[in-house]
């Protein structure tokens, strides 16, 4: 009989303040420890919570994006436990009334083995809610005693909970990357996971297949990359499944990953978790949040991925895997529009899209222009190390360069030339090719004469030819290349040179 | 004047004294630094005294005069309670947790009196943590009453109380969760007012219940608790709970002489739940003997009933050790205040430093507060608490539709002996039965001298208003005390001899 794996996440994200959620310090990363860490991250006596609103306004944005209703009235509360790093002894959170409710997420699933196909999948939110982080314990370098860096205290986090509708280690890293491009592509997070901006934990069970009633489960804390949440997972629901099937029972548990070893261990049993006492924060009012507010917010909001990638397949004909590709980050989508249609500004969720000619609304051709930024760009950065922010090349210059393919100017490989220039040199496409030489000869008498001169040359070949032999074309080819230093219109060479010979 | 020393001005008198030159900050600062050092050591008022200080802002208050610069308070000596943080100031809330703490930063309120130009003598004696009706409970000694040291002044804000009836200062703060000002203030006979909950800012007061705490002022008379108002009240955005309002003049009803020549039409309601059993015969009779003053002042009288009033106590007991048992998790050796010397490990270095840092009090209060939120009894005490605090509110709305103010005792009885009900906790906090539905509710109320009961020791009249009427309310405080002299009677033995200052005594 076989097992089904379910797993739900939670993810944290940093919110991409400048301040904390409840008091005025930065919240920028790496400084000295405790530099950052005002009265009130240090919880001195008499010190209040004020909070931030640009925190809030981040949660709301969130929740629009992923379709959730807003809360008008939401609550923070109090999560209370000792703990060296947590200085006013709990945790400024939200409990039984969070600020974002039930949305969902469309993912698209790419399986791990390559003979599987990719799929959509909806993967429901259950809610997110706003709280602050804690600060560090360092265990290092203080001689068995524990230092304490309260830098990160009051770094503003929405825990973003899923319901546990993943199957598969690959359904959890689909969900979770795609949430990771989602909070990036509203700019609510910068996304950098060494620095801890995007954290999960895992909720896995399993059970049999067509049980309805879920197992228990065990709670896979602090995973820090798609990897070890891949890894952490699959262990984890092996680990479960051969337990049960050796006759073993789950205890609900919280466990780390430990990535050396890959393998999960228990931290703590359900017996001896906190009961963290919730009650509302008598320093904060709730928080009401008004429909202009809201509105205000939506207005703001970027064309999503999923809507893009629509788009991208339905009105400009691109395939799947090209639309899916261009949407992986807002920059490299906005650099792609960019250069399709340089004078018209990214597009706002909810304007209508309404091109006569939407496969070649004003700029270049979208396919060109795909095959471009996934073939030479793509190649280029990769090659560099660099990602599609620090692209050299402005998304206007490779539009100006495609513009002089699209009409003939100058040939794809005239093209790829030009294109390293830019790269390296800059400059715009027009001024390379003049300077180069490279504008393709489509001048009917030029040819005609170079096509003649090659006939009158070679005698033999064009009998050849003439005699049903038409491999020798490509040597025509050939020479009137060479003789035009590879400039000649590869179309209008071979109209001529095939009425020449005729 | 039959007195001419300035511990017997109003804070008026002190600052035209000031302005005029008759005085200056510096000699009104050594005089009272003077009086303190003479009888504090045995009434233990005050925790913590920085006299340099104290006369460095006297110094710095008459340049401010000497330039008119000033404002009413300026150059004028404030006892602060040591609840409030004080840049520089060792800010212990009666705690030996907090017993070597300086306060890094100031307290709005210490920040409206510096900028006002007012001087800190010191930092009065309280309750630890402002948990306790008698001052019994502060690491650092009883307080004793000036009417009779025998007795307790009264809690938390007993340190105050005691300093301002013994002329120890001005006038002095006070903070208010369950009658911490109006209570002391009955029982040491002076004035003090609780106002509208979110009018003065608590940035800087260490937390006890913060749904309830609300600082305010404690003097001698209804008109120095006006003055002090104006510039304890204000906007604070350190504060989410402190309330954006136009600036009042907490004065101007009473300044409005035309208007308050009689108080006739004032409708006073006298809740029948606060003359029940439980009320001592010599309070009842000096309130009700205040009531007849109010009557012949034009006053009519309604009775009312505030039925749920008499749930305030378990209510408050399960809210406030509720909110205190988060709020003083801070409190944890780690970062600053009170750290065992020796502990095994993490766990129990939190368990021996808050042992070792808390009083028996406020331990009980912590246990209480932990129990009351834990899983499984969360819904059955501190929801239902909080739906039996929205009906206690409810009662003062219905009430105040019959009447302007609600007046009746401040405490059930006068000043009980040291000792007597340290060890019965429930007896203790039937201290505040008459005060706590009036912080569960978010109203203001005050306390003014209404005459004496037994052993002569003071009885306070507790005056309740609807929200933000403190203005009213002290116009009717002050209007009782233009025709009655309790508010002046000072206590024996208050009398200090041989004070060097230059001036006082001459003054007239």
């Amino acid at each position: 009989m076989s097992w089904e794996i379910v797993i739900g996440l939670e993810i944290h994200t940093q919110l991409s303040t400048q301040s904390k959620i409840f008091s005025g310090a930065s919240t920028a990363f790496g400084a000295e420890p405790n530099t950052q860490a005002c009265a009130v991250d240090l919880a001195l006596p008499g010190v209040l919570p004020v909070l931030n609103r640009g925190a809030v306004e981040r949660a709301i944005k969130f929740g629009l994006a992923v379709g959730a209703h807003i809360a008008p009235r939401s609550v923070f509360a109090r999560k209370n436990y000792f703990y060296p790093d947590l200085p006013k002894g709990y945790q400024i959170s939200q409990f039984d009334q969070p600020v974002v409710g039930q949305g969902a997420l469309t993912i698209q699933v790419e399986p791990l083995s390559s003979n599987e196909k990719s799929y959509e999948k909806v993967v429901r939110i259950t809610r997110a809610h706003l709280e602050e982080d804690a600060g560090k314990s360092l265990h290092e370098d203080f001689h068995g005693l524990t230092g304490i860096d309260l830098n990160r205290a009051g770094t503003p986090l929405l825990e973003i909970v899923s319901e546990p509708d993943m199957r598969s280690a690959a359904e959890a890293v689909a969900y979770a990357r795609a949430m990771h491009t989602l909070v990036r592509w509203i700019d609510i997070c910068d996304g950098n996971m060494q620095e801890g901006s995007f954290r999960c934990d895992a909720n896995v069970s399993v059970r049999r297949a067509g049980d309805e009633k879920l197992g228990t489960r065990r709670e896979i804390k602090n995973l820090n990359s798609f990897k070890f949440l891949q890894q952490a997972i699959e262990y984890e629901a092996q680990w479960q499944i051969d337990t049960l099937e050796s006759g073993g029972k789950i205890q609900q548990a919280t466990v780390l990953f430990d990535s050396d070893k890959v393998e999960t261990r228990a931290m703590r049993s359900k017996e001896d978790a906190h009961d963290y006492r919730y009650f509302p924060d008598p320093d904060l009012l709730p928080l009401a949040i008004s429909d202009e507010w809201i509105a205000d917010i939506q207005a703001t909001l970027p064309e999503l991925p999923q809507a893009k990638r629509l788009r991208y397949v339905r009105d400009l004909g691109l395939s799947e895997y090209d639309a899916n590709t261009l949407t992986a980050s807002r920059e490299m989508a906005d650099f792609f529009e960019g250069a399709l249609n340089p004078s018209r500004p990214p597009l706002i969720r909810g304007e209508a899209h309404s091109s006569p000619d939407k496969k070649r609304s004003g700029g270049v051709a979208a396919k060109l222009c795909a095959n471009w930024m996934l073939g030479e760009v793509s190649a280029q950065l990769n090659r560099d190390g660099l990602d599609i922010a620090q692209c050299p090349i402005q998304p206007e210059q490779l539009s100006d360069l495609l513009k002089r393919i699209a009409d003939e100017t100058i040939s794809h490989a005239a093209a790829k030339e030009v294109f390293k220039v830019l790269w390296s040199e800059g400059g715009s496409a027009d001024a390379i090719i003049e300077a180069k030489g490279l504008k393709q000869v489509s001048d009917v008498g030029a040819l005609e004469k170079i096509v003649d001169e090659i006939i009158a040359a070679n005698p033999a070949q064009v009998a050849e030819y003439r005699s049903g032999k038409e491999k020798v074309f490509g040597f025509f080819v050939g020479l009137a290349m060479k003789a035009s230093k590879g400039k000649a219109n590869p179309s209008q060479l071979n109209d001529i040179l095939k009425r020449k010979l005729a | 004047m039959t007195n001419p020393s300035p511990i017997h001005f109003s804070l008026r008198q002190i600052s035209d004294a000031l302005r005029s030159k008759k005085i200056s900050s510096v000699e009104l600062t050594q005089m009272y630094l003077e009086r303190i050092a003479a009888l504090n050591p045995a009434l233990n008022a005050y925790v913590t005294l920085n006299a340099e200080t104290s006369l460095a802002q006297a110094r710095h208050a008459d340049v401010m005069l000497a330039q008119k610069n000033s404002h009413p308070l300026t150059g004028i000596p404030f006892a602060q309670k040591d609840i409030f943080c004080a840049k520089g100031w060792r800010t212990t809330c009666g705690s030996k947790m907090l017993e070597n703490f300086i306060a890094p930063y100031d307290a709005h309120v210490i920040q409206q009196f510096n900028d006002a130009g007012a001087v800190n003598l010191g930092k009065t004696n309280m309750d630890e943590f402002a948990m306790g009706s008698s001052n019994e409970t502060s690491y650092f000694g009883a307080v004793k009453n000036p009417w009779n040291h025998n007795v307790v002044p009264g809690g938390s804000s007993g340190g105050s109380a005691a300093a301002v009836a013994a002329r120890l200062c001005a006038a002095a703060t006070g903070t208010d969760t369950g009658g911490s000002i109006r209570q002391p203030a009955a029982l040491c006979g002076i004035s003090g007012i609780k106002p509208t909950y979110g009018v003065v800012s608590r940035y800087g007061m260490i937390a006890f219940a913060s749904s309830l705490d609300q600082a305010g002022p404690m003097a001698r008379s209804a008109e120095d608790l006006a003055l002090m108002l104006n510039t304890m009240a204000g906007f604070d955005e350190r504060d989410s709970t402190s309330l954006s309002r136009p600036t009042e003049d907490y004065l101007r009803d009473i300044n409005n002489v035309q208007g308050g020549k009689s108080l006739s039409g004032l409708r006073i309601g006298l809740p029948k739940e606060f003359f029940a059993a439980g009320l001592n015969e010599d309070v009842a009779q000096a309130v009700m003997a205040a009531v007849a003053e109010y009557q012949k002042l034009g006053a009519t009288v309604v009775d009312i009933s505030l039925p749920n009033s008499k749930l305030s106590i378990p209510v408050y007991y399960v809210l406030a050790p509720a909110e205190a048992s988060s709020n003083l998790s801070r409190f944890d050796g780690v970062r600053y205040g009170h750290r065992a010397k020796e502990y095994s490990d993490l766990t129990d270095m939190y368990q021996k430093s808050r042992a070792q840092g808390f009083g028996a009090e406020v331990k009980r209060r912590i246990m209480i507060g932990t129990y009351v939120l834990s899983h499984g009894y969360y819904d059955a005490y501190y929801v239902q608490a909080q739906k039996i605090r929205r009906m206690i509110a409810q009662d003062f709305t219905e009430a105040f539709k019959h009447c302007d103010v609600i007046m009746g005792p401040s405490a059930p009885g006068t000043a009980f002996n040291i000792g007597e009900k340290s060890d019965d906790p429930v007896s203790m906090y039937l201290q505040d039965i008459y005060t706590i539905a009036v912080n569960l509710a978010g109203l203001p109320g005050m306390s003014i001298p209404a005459g004496f009961g037994k052993n002569n020791l003071p009885v306070g009249l507790q005056i309740i208003g609807n929200y933000f009427t403190e203005a009213q309310m002290l116009n009717v405080a002050h209007r009782y005390q233009q025709i009655t002299d309790w508010h002046t009677r000072l206590p024996q033995n208050i009398e200090v001899q041989n004070i060097q200052s230059r001036h006082i005594g001459a003054l007239t």
